[in-house]
């Protein structure tokens, strides 16, 4: 399966990322190596085989429903580009 | 124009009751300071791995078994993939295609008559964070990350609800089933409860399904059913107009009470789902299954017609009466105990009721047993004491937890009529106010009137003012004459 320019472009838009067209051209070739790579799993049989939902071979780890101390507000938000009165600040967002 | 029929779909986030979050041990707690409430798993920090709440896990069970679903013996989480300031991870855990729990039905009530609508699918996920506006300065808006990761339920009805009435009869019966189990407050104001809908219009008899619109923003049960009406009568007109729905996500404006398009910003719906690998999946075996199942209260509607054959007792008072599981659970404890079950409903539905209102109290914290609605009703039932006595023996039962025959015994509130006792008070008090005494001796015949009210005091007001009138102005004129 071939990518396109088209579907490099669409994958660059939701991951909220600008391409060059440089960078576009070089994906688009990237892309669709890497995809053919794995094509070649189309090759095996896989019709009795169960899909793997998780590749550790772990069920149901869980912990008790018990509060823990949460971490100091001004070490988390030193971590932001942004921040005051206790909030994260990020540009305003108006539905 | 032919007759159109509206379909109706109800999506609802309802928050879990769990005391810390579903993948860590942050606290739930509702009105917290802005980002007190995080730790580097809901913050999404790297190298942060979640792990599920046990707890989360079994309420979503209980609900699934309570709404008759098919528990999945196997489910996982998926990560849905979208970039919103208020997601740190960039991604929601949730469940795809391997929900916990599916199929089911909810009975409603609705016009007086029962109707079942069918559950699709309830599955797990992390509530994402709150965007502020108005309490940060300047053009920026504001991210507290405290919601972030509790747990919620989403519920999703199949479209099987024919008008904004219904939906609102949908949710409140699904928001007491809920409150039973114990899983979900449901407080819609503290947004514990939220619901989307999606609605469509077709030709009455028409089996394939308009186009459908989803219309978000609806903070009351009420709120959603306006919009669904103006929503309904929108498509009707729009398709009278020989217009096409668009399918798109609508807000509900409260204050214009109209619908209007979301402003999307480009709304990819491409949330490229995929299994999360930072959580293993889960499996649930018949044993828990069964243990859960045994834990399982009886449906409030079930409940009603229980309450109504069982005890002979009006529609009405049984509809107060199951308007919260813990209240049905003490009028029943009153009858178990030997009430009889109108005058029970009676107290409970009017005095008790009044009361715990008055103070904004609930019955947790009720220091009436119904041992002593039992006592109660039988002292006004034998003649004991009167109504209106009952009533203030009721208050005082309220506030002190007394028992009502101590209560009536100690003279708390019987009218005290006995002449010895009278006599020893007003003894007392004139030996301890000389001062009046004097007064009233020397022609301030007004001076017994403090007097008497200090009996009344020392009685707290049960005394028969009457007759202690009568004997201090006996005892002072005695005295008088004597000297």
């Amino acid at each position: 399966m071939a990518i396109t320019r088209k579907d490099v472009e669409y994958v660059a838009r939701l991951a909220r990322i600008q391409l060059s067209e440089e960078e576009k051209e070089q994906f688009t070739a990237q892309l669709t190596r890497i995809v053919e790579y794995v094509a070649k799993l189309k090759e095996l049989d896989t019709e009795n085989v169960e899909p793997t939902a998780h590749v550790l071979p772990l069920r149901n780890v869980m912990r008790p429903d018990e509060v823990r101390p949460s971490i100091d507000r001004d070490s988390v938000l030193k971590l932001a580009p942004k921040a005051a009165e206790g909030f994260y600040k990020v540009p305003q967002v108006i539905e | 124009m032919p007759d159109y029929e509206a379909v109706i779909g109800l999506e609802v986030h309802v928050q879990l009751k769990t005391r810390s979050k579903i993948f860590c041990g942050c606290p739930t707690t509702f009105g917290a300071e802005p980002n007190t409430s995080v730790c580097p798993v809901c913050l999404g920090l790297p190298g942060s791995l979640p792990v599920l709440n046990e707890t989360a896990l079994r309420y979503s069970i209980l609900t699934g078994i309570m709404l008759g679903s098919t528990i999945s013996s196997f489910s996982k989480f998926d990560r849905k993939n979208y970039f919103y300031p208020d997601l740190p991870k960039n991604y929601q855990i949730s469940q795809y295609d391997l929900p916990l729990c599916v199929g089911g039905e909810l009975e409603i009530e609705f016009e007086g008559k029962r109707k079942r609508i069918g559950i699709t699918r309830v599955h797990l996920e992390e509530d994402a964070g709150k965007l502020v506006h108005a309490e940060v300065e300047g053009e920026d808006s504001g991210v507290d990350f405290n919601r972030t990761g509790v747990p919620l339920l989403e519920i999703v009805s199949e479209p099987e609800i024919s008008s904004p009435e219904e939906a609102f009869a949908y949710l409140k019966g699904l928001k007491l089933t809920l409150q039973y189990l114990g899983v979900s407050d449901c407080d819609m104001e503290k947004g514990s409860l939220r619901c989307d809908a999606n609605v469509s219009v077709r030709p009455r008899g028409e089996k394939l399904l308009g186009v459908k619109v989803e219309v978000k923003n609806m903070n009351s049960f009420r709120a959603v059913q306006k919009a669904l009406a103006y929503e309904i009568e929108r498509q009707n007109r729009a398709i009278a107009e020989g217009q096409r729905i668009v399918q798109e996500t609508r807000l509900w404006e409260a204050e214009s009470e109209m619908t209007h398009p979301m402003r999307s910003k480009e709304e990819a719906h491409d949330y490229r789902y995929f299994p999360e690998p930072d959580l293993v999946p889960v499996m649930v075996d018949h044993a828990l299954q069964e243990v859960l199942r045994a834990s399982l209260p009886e449906a409030p509607l079930k409940r009603r017609d229980r309450l109504v054959a069982q005890y002979a007792l009006p529609e009405y008072d049984v509809e107060v009466l199951t308007s919260e599981r813990e209240l049905a659970d003490y009028f029943e404890a009153c009858v178990t105990a030997g009430a009889e079950p109108k005058a029970a409903s009676n107290l409970i539905m009017g005095e008790m009721l009044r009361l715990l209102k008055e103070r904004a109290l609930t019955l947790e914290g009720c220091k009436i047993t119904p041992k002593h609605i039992v006592e109660i009703l039988a002292l006004v039932s034998s003649g004991a004491i009167t109504g209106t006595t009952g009533k203030e023996v009721f208050a005082e039962m309220f506030e002190t937890g007394k028992r009502p025959g101590e209560i009536v015994h100690s003279g708390g509130l019987a009218q005290i009529s006995d002449q010895a006792e009278l006599d020893r008070l007003a003894d007392e008090v004139i030996a301890k106010n000389t001062k009046s005494v004097e007064d009233y001796r020397s022609g301030k015949a007004k001076a017994i009137g403090f007097l008497v009210g200090q009996v009344m005091k020392a009685t707290k007001g049960k005394a028969n003012p009457q007759m202690v009138n009568e004997i201090l102005k006996k005892k002072l004129e005695k005295d008088s004459s004597k000297r």
